[in-house]
């Protein structure tokens, strides 16, 4: 298994169960924020739930990290070998006739996203590192929300927000199926595959887009 | 008709290239691309100059020899098609038509338009072929029954002609569909089974060797291909190579 996984394909494989997990965590994340928009008491449960149950803190939250960072390190490790493989560029290329926008600036939409994360680290996970593991505020189960709606008082903040969700949603119309492709998906679920991955890949991050817009306009 | 021709032009794999300009007048719009390219090496030769070189066989679709990116697209601007297959009608009077070779690490070009496509040579040497006994007792393949849908899928695949345009094509020179296409063709059929997880890992290792791209699920090599070579290829590939593993 380790010949396999040190291949093109074992490494396309293990780049695709990563973006697999992390569409699973996409989607419990969005599942979290929406309920936001409906009570903020079940959002402050839920929050504080997450933000205080040991496994979540000490075991998930650390796999989950190790995974972004995976797929984003495999991701460029992946880019420079494919540069690589390339040798003097095509004077005249006329990619958009046989593919997609999105597939082939994979590496693109994705730095961005990175650089979302890092931002997002910045101002929502570091605060509450320090909040709990740093300066040992005492535990508030009701803060959560608060903090949610002040994070989108800026319109500015709100617009970065939606737009690297916009190039999350390019990300993953082509990211979905291509993670399944890589899996050996049978071409008997390949319409199947299509649907979902759009459902997906529109409905999450044009989401995430309405609860950042729903709070802004719920505090002018 | 009357075309402005941008060619690529290398003396050799040490040297870089360039693109040169012709100019080029009376073109038959039912001529073939390579057929308007024999004419301006006839005037090329009538001049003194250095024809330019490409590669041509059978000029009807099926060697897999002739190449060329055309206007920035694998074996040019029509679909499911070689470059030999390709009609000056596809063009208008007047155009600018840039002509160069298909372009991977692993295909060096050797003069012009001319590239070495031997990665793919060793890639089939690893395993694209069953062993079968020839002694006087080999069995007649019609005998075997084979699922229709298998046998369909396997001629399919099988179709494939190595011309590289699948490479050519792929951003990142990726060859997982030629590769894909040809463990596929055995793998389908009964014939193939005995060697399939060997086959398999050596084509993949073989691929890897000779210095090609990771495929990112583009499909654009589905598109270009000239005998419409399925991505599913890939993904049975994929499939394949799991299951050696396991094997293994």
């Amino acid at each position: 298994m380790n010949t396999f996984f040190k291949s093109s394909i074992g490494k396309k494989l293990s780049m695709a169960l990563s973006a697999i997990f992390l569409m699973v965590f996409l989607l419990q994340h969005f599942l979290i924020n929406i309920t936001s928009v409906f009570s903020e008491s079940l959002f402050n449960l839920i929050s504080h739930f997450m933000g205080t149950n040991p496994i979540v803190q000490f075991l998930l939250q650390p796999i989950l990290i190790g995974g972004v960072l995976f797929h984003f390190i495999m991701g460029f490790i992946l880019e420079i070998e494919n540069r690589k493989a390339s040798s003097v560029g095509y004077v005249m290329v006329d990619g958009k006739k046989n593919s997609t926008w999105m597939s082939r600036n994979m590496i693109w939409s994705g730095m961005v996203i990175l650089a979302f994360l890092v931002l997002h680290f910045i101002d929502f996970w570091l605060p509450e590192i320090n909040y709990k593991y740093i300066e040992f505020f005492p535990d508030d189960p009701n803060r959560y929300y608060t903090e949610l709606i002040h994070k989108f008082e800026n319109p500015y903040r709100v617009g970065a927000y939606c737009f690297a969700f916009i190039l999350l949603a390019l990300h993953l119309l082509h990211g979905f199926s291509s993670s399944l492709k890589s899996l050996g998906a049978n071409k008997i679920y390949a319409h199947s595959i299509k649907v979902f991955a759009y459902i997906y890949s529109i409905g999450i991050p044009l989401g995430f887009c309405l609860i950042a817009i729903f709070h802004y306009y719920s505090n002018v | 008709m009357k075309l402005k021709l941008k060619i690529w032009r290398q003396k050799n794999t040490e040297e870089k290239g360039h693109l040169v300009d012709y100019d080029i007048e009376n073109i038959s719009p039912d001529m073939s691309f390579l057929e308007m390219l024999d004419v301006l090496n006839n005037e090329l030769i009538e001049k003194g100059e250095d024809p330019v070189a490409f590669d041509h066989d059978c000029r009807e679709g099926i060697c897999g020899s002739c190449s060329l990116f055309i206007n920035g697209r694998a074996h040019g601007p029509d679909k499911l098609i070689t470059t030999c297959q390709l009609h000056m009608r596809k063009f208008k009077d007047g155009d600018t038509i840039y002509i160069e070779p298909f372009r991977a690490k692993a295909f060096p070009v050797i003069k012009d338009l001319v590239i070495d496509r031997s990665a793919f040579d060793r890639i089939q040497h690893a395993g694209g072929y069953i062993s079968v006994n020839t002694s006087g007792n080999t069995q007649d393949a019609n005998s075997i029954p084979i699922n229709k849908n298998d046998a369909d899928m396997a001629f399919d695949a099988a179709t494939c002609i190595g011309c590289a345009a699948c490479v050519a094509t792929c951003k990142n020179s990726s060859a997982m569909l030629f590769v894909g296409a040809k463990v596929s063709q055995y793998s389908l059929l009964p014939q193939g089974q005995t060697e399939a997880t060997n086959r398999v890992v050596n084509m993949v290792n073989q691929m890897d060797l000779e210095g090609f791209g990771n495929c990112s699920n583009t499909g654009a090599c589905e598109v270009e291909c000239p005998k419409g070579i399925s991505l599913d290829n890939i993904a049975r590939m994929n499939r394949e190579l799991m299951k050696a593993s396991f094997r293994k």
